[in-house]
């Protein structure tokens, strides 16, 4: 047991099982409390959440998730806490989306042009935080906060039909759809038994998600980056321009979480209408943190939440309140931020008393 | 200062240890400690680090349980499940690194989580200005924590310990961050201190110091209590063996190797921070083969010198020539690649990533040269092995390289900061306290280290408090005075340290000063 939890990939397998542990015994109590059969509604859920439909749903909606955990996680590792990820994502999809129904380009360029320009926008927008804390010093927190408000109301001065927007079905109105060169076309869902399709840019995700480890673990930047983000003072003696890395580390944040519309705009939408998802931001945030910033914690998770969100919905049907899955996800990322904690310290103390005991017996030989 | 030891037997102990013993899984860190520290003495716990001084501060302090034997205070058994237990039954702890926060006020940060005892005004106000009164310690309430000095921040941290009602003061390493006539001030202080009946347990390994201030010695090694001795009947060599069963070493350098080879020269260096200049108008070389010291107590500039000298810092005036080559203004990384090695004079704040493995903070100021990367990418390979030589070589005890560099004792932690910046073919050496809070075997080795890149047509410019360090160790001495160079001694092994001490403080010039 402590040989497993002195291993990084062994601790924070056990922290989140024992947190899952806890999740679903205060789920369960809250269910109880008020007079629901908790192993039914569990019962209910698993069922409705691995039908193939529903897989492939969960497989779509963790995608995106998992894009924006990444987004957020990028700016973690550099004790960065970009909550912006929301308003880049949406102004980067609207200004993409308006842009690739625009223009009609060839297949390939197209899609590139348009998911380029989104991770331009979000690159942008981050960065303008990302420039005030290395230059004034603001605190990226205050800053993104803001800056989702001014994309809020970008958003909503520009989706308007004197505007980027043309009415598209009935009380919607959307940018003008993207041409069938520019979409990306969805992998078909037979192989999880299902006829929806799932997001044919579930292999951007995945290549994110595969760039984000490489780049942060095995190159020069990563390791300044998490230099940076460990010890600022101790990196810039080092050699780390710690200024220079904090805005790219921002510019890289946003450039990501101006990916997370894409798989829904250049997969199903199409259009950035009036109803397209919102608040996928702040679902990141959860998400990184429940999957430790690493990308298979944070795939994971991603997938996770997306079960409980989709498994969740068959409970209103037998009259239990949805909100179930809301409380688990967020006792989930409590438990898990709390055990992890824990752990940590006990693995950490565990390495001193290894060393300690390395040392003590070159100590007694030696006597 | 001679009925320490000679305590009445029938007088209870104001802290007794009787048969402590602290394992930890497959060690033991502490076996059969006994120590009986009689009332308004200052009983001094010396040993080398990792000798299990801290496991029994901890212990006593209540960080850790002991698994065998007892505590007592005042004559009665006690156990001290956590350190607020501890400070209930008086005893009380001043940390090596304080624990200050620089931007409120004395009495702020006295009250800060002691707030029931005399709330926050001015009953707290009169407490630390009657404590401060009764034992001399001269703390000014209003003041704030930025504007003071180290000794003043410790006397601070001892009036903290005193507002929350200790009669027990433990001090670990208090004299390590303190110049001479600092450590004088602060052993007054401990004097008034036992005076007024408090006891202060002083936690060292600078035997003269211990010799001078302590009024019982116990000595510690590999886990436990070895002796007991009268400082009066003792020597710092009799200690010394004690504590290592080997000889004190001598920081000395032998035979001249300096060149005529200019390495890295200064001149006319200023440095501002905000309006004041903390550096003014420096200029001095050194040569390979050099080692060229500067004095001066802490706070005249010695850190913004060399900050200022590592491109961390932005120079007002002057130049830098590293090799021949002008460097003024040039990016810390470009002086790192240029051969500057830099050893800070704190290494958790500037030279280690904590929470990262050994052979990641292997790399780290080197992160853009071989053996540790290749092109943009990180060299894993060659850094674990590198590593793994620096473990070898260095002797930094350590189970593996995984391990995190939080987990080593300061002095292995030292070896390898030490390790890595030797390894990297340096011209030019920035040694800020190389041997601070270190034992006196890897301080040894550390001397032993920067002769051999001495020989070997190293230049390096040493900046330390410790003086027979400087003494012994610089083949040119530089006195820093306010922010200026006021004394340069090209003979320095002739000095004493009282001699140094003094031209330190601007009293005297030292013999050979050319001001």
């Amino acid at each position: 047991m402590k040989r497993v939890l002195a291993h990084p990939i062994g601790m924070v397998v056990v922290a989140v099982a024992v947190a899952l542990v806890i999740a679903v015994g205060i789920t369960s109590a809250v269910l109880v409390a008020t007079g629901v059969p908790p192993l039914l509604t569990f019962e209910r859920m698993l069922e409705h959440g691995t039908t193939p439909d529903s897989m492939v749903r969960i497989l779509n909606n963790g995608t995106t998730y998992y894009l924006s955990a990444v987004a957020v996680a990028i700016g973690f590792k550099m004790r960065l806490f970009n909550i912006g990820v929301d308003g880049q994502y949406r102004l980067a999809a609207l200004l993409a989306a308006a842009l690739g129904g625009a223009v009609t380009l060839p297949p390939v360029l197209h899609q590139l042009v348009i998911i380029l320009a989104a991770m331009f926008v979000g690159g942008m927008w981050a960065g303008i935080a990302g420039y005030l804390k290395v230059t004034r010093g603001v605190h990226e927190v205050i800053s993104t906060i803001m800056l989702n408000f001014i994309a809020t109301g970008i958003t909503a001065y520009l989706l308007h039909v004197d505007r980027l927007a043309v009415p598209i079905g009935v009380n919607n109105i959307g940018t003008p759809p993207i041409d069938e060169s520019g979409r990306v076309p969805g992998i078909p869902g037979d192989f999880l038994g299902s006829d929806r399709v799932v997001f044919g840019l579930v292999l951007l995700a995945a290549l994110v998600g595969v760039g984000y480890w490489v780049v942060l673990n095995r190159t020069r930047f990563g390791y300044d980056l998490r230099a940076a983000g460990q010890s600022s003072t101790a990196a810039a003696a080092s050699g780390v321009n710690v200024k220079r890395i904090t805005l790219i580390t921002m510019l890289l944040s946003g450039a990501v979480a101006g990916l997370v519309g894409m798989p829904q705009l250049l997969g199903e939408s199409y259009t950035y209408a009036l109803d397209f998802p919102a608040g996928l931001g702040f679902i990141g945030i959860a998400i990184a943190l429940l999957g430790r910033n690493h990308p298979l914690g944070i795939a994971l998770a991603a997938l996770f939440w997306a079960f409980l969100d989709r498994s969740a919905q068959i409970l209103a049907i037998h009259g239990t309140p949805t909100e179930i899955s809301v409380i688990m996800q967020a006792t989930m990322v409590l438990t898990v931020v709390i055990v992890y904690e824990a752990v940590h310290r006990w693995a950490r103390r565990y390495q001193q008393q290894q060393v300690g005991q390395a040392l003590g017996r070159t100590g007694v030989e030696s006597e | 200062m001679s009925d320490g030891a000679a305590s009445p037997p029938d007088v209870p102990a104001a802290v007794e240890l009787h048969g402590i013993t602290k394992r930890f899984p497959g060690v033991v860190a502490n076996h059969d400690i006994d120590i009986r520290v009689a009332p308004g003495t200052v009983h001094a716990i010396v040993g080398e680090n990792g000798a299990g001084k801290s496991t029994l501060m901890k212990i006593l302090y209540g960080m850790h349980q002991p698994d065998e034997g007892t505590i007592s205070v005042g004559g009665t058994t006690v156990r001290l499940g956590s350190p607020s237990e501890a400070i209930r039954h008086g005893i009380g702890m001043v940390h090596q690194h304080f624990m200050l926060a620089d931007n409120l006020t004395v009495l702020e940060n006295v009250v800060l989580g002691a707030e029931r005892r005399h709330g926050i005004g001015a009953r707290a106000r009169a407490r630390i200005l009657e404590l401060s009164e009764a034992y001399g310690l001269g703390v000014d309430p209003d003041e704030r924590m930025a504007e003071l000095g180290v000794g003043q921040r410790q006397r601070v941290e001892i009036l903290k310990v005193l507002y929350r009602g200790a009669h027990t003061v433990i001090l670990d390493e208090p004299t390590a961050v303190l110049v001479p006539q600092e450590v004088a001030e602060l052993f007054g202080n401990l004097r008034e201190l036992t005076r007024e009946g408090l006891t202060v347990l002083f936690i060292s390994h600078k035997l003269d110091e211990v010799l001078s201030i302590a009024d019982t010695i116990t000595v510690i090694r590999r886990g436990t209590t070895v002796a007991t001795v009268d400082p009066t009947e003792t020597s710092a060599r009799e200690l010394a063996t004690l504590m290592v069963g080997e000889q004190l070493p001598v920081p000395e350098l032998r035979e001249s190797t300096v060149t005529d080879r200019p390495l890295l020269e200064l001149q006319g260096l200023t440095v501002h921070s905000g309006e004041r200049a903390v550096v003014e108008d420096v200029s001095l070389r050194v040569h390979a083969g050099e080692i060229v010291g500067i004095a001066g107590v802490e706070g005249n500039g010695q850190a913004e010198l060399v900050e200022a000298v590592m491109g961390m810092r932005q120079p007002s005036a002057g130049t830098v020539r590293v090799a021949g080559q002008d460097v003024t203004g040039d990016t810390t990384r470009s002086l790192r690649e240029k051969g500057v090695a830099y050893i800070p004079e704190d290494r958790h704040r500037h030279g280690l990533l904590l929470d990262s493995p050994l052979w990641e903070n292997r790399m780290l100021g080197h992160q853009t040269q071989p053996p540790n990367a290749r092109g943009v990418w990180i060299d894993r390979a060659g850094a674990r092995a590198d590593t793994r030589r620096i473990v070898d070589r260095y002797d930094v005890r350590t189970p593996g390289i995984d391990v995190l560099a939080d987990a080593l004792s300061g002095g292995n932690q030292q070896k390898l900061i030490v390790g890595r910046e030797m390894s990297s073919a340096p011209t030019v050496l920035l040694a800020a306290h190389p041997t601070r809070g270190v034992d006196v075997g890897a301080q040894a080795a550390i001397w032993e280290h920067l002769r051999a890149a001495r020989h070997e047509g190293l230049g390096v410019l040493l900046i330390s408090a410790d003086l027979d360090e400087l003494i012994g160790m610089s083949d040119t001495l530089h006195v820093i005075l306010r922010g200026r160079l006021v004394t340069e001694i090209d003979n320095p092994h002739a000095l004493t340290p009282e001699e140094l001490g003094s031209a330190m403080t601007g009293a005297t010039a030292a013999t050979g000063g050319a001001s």
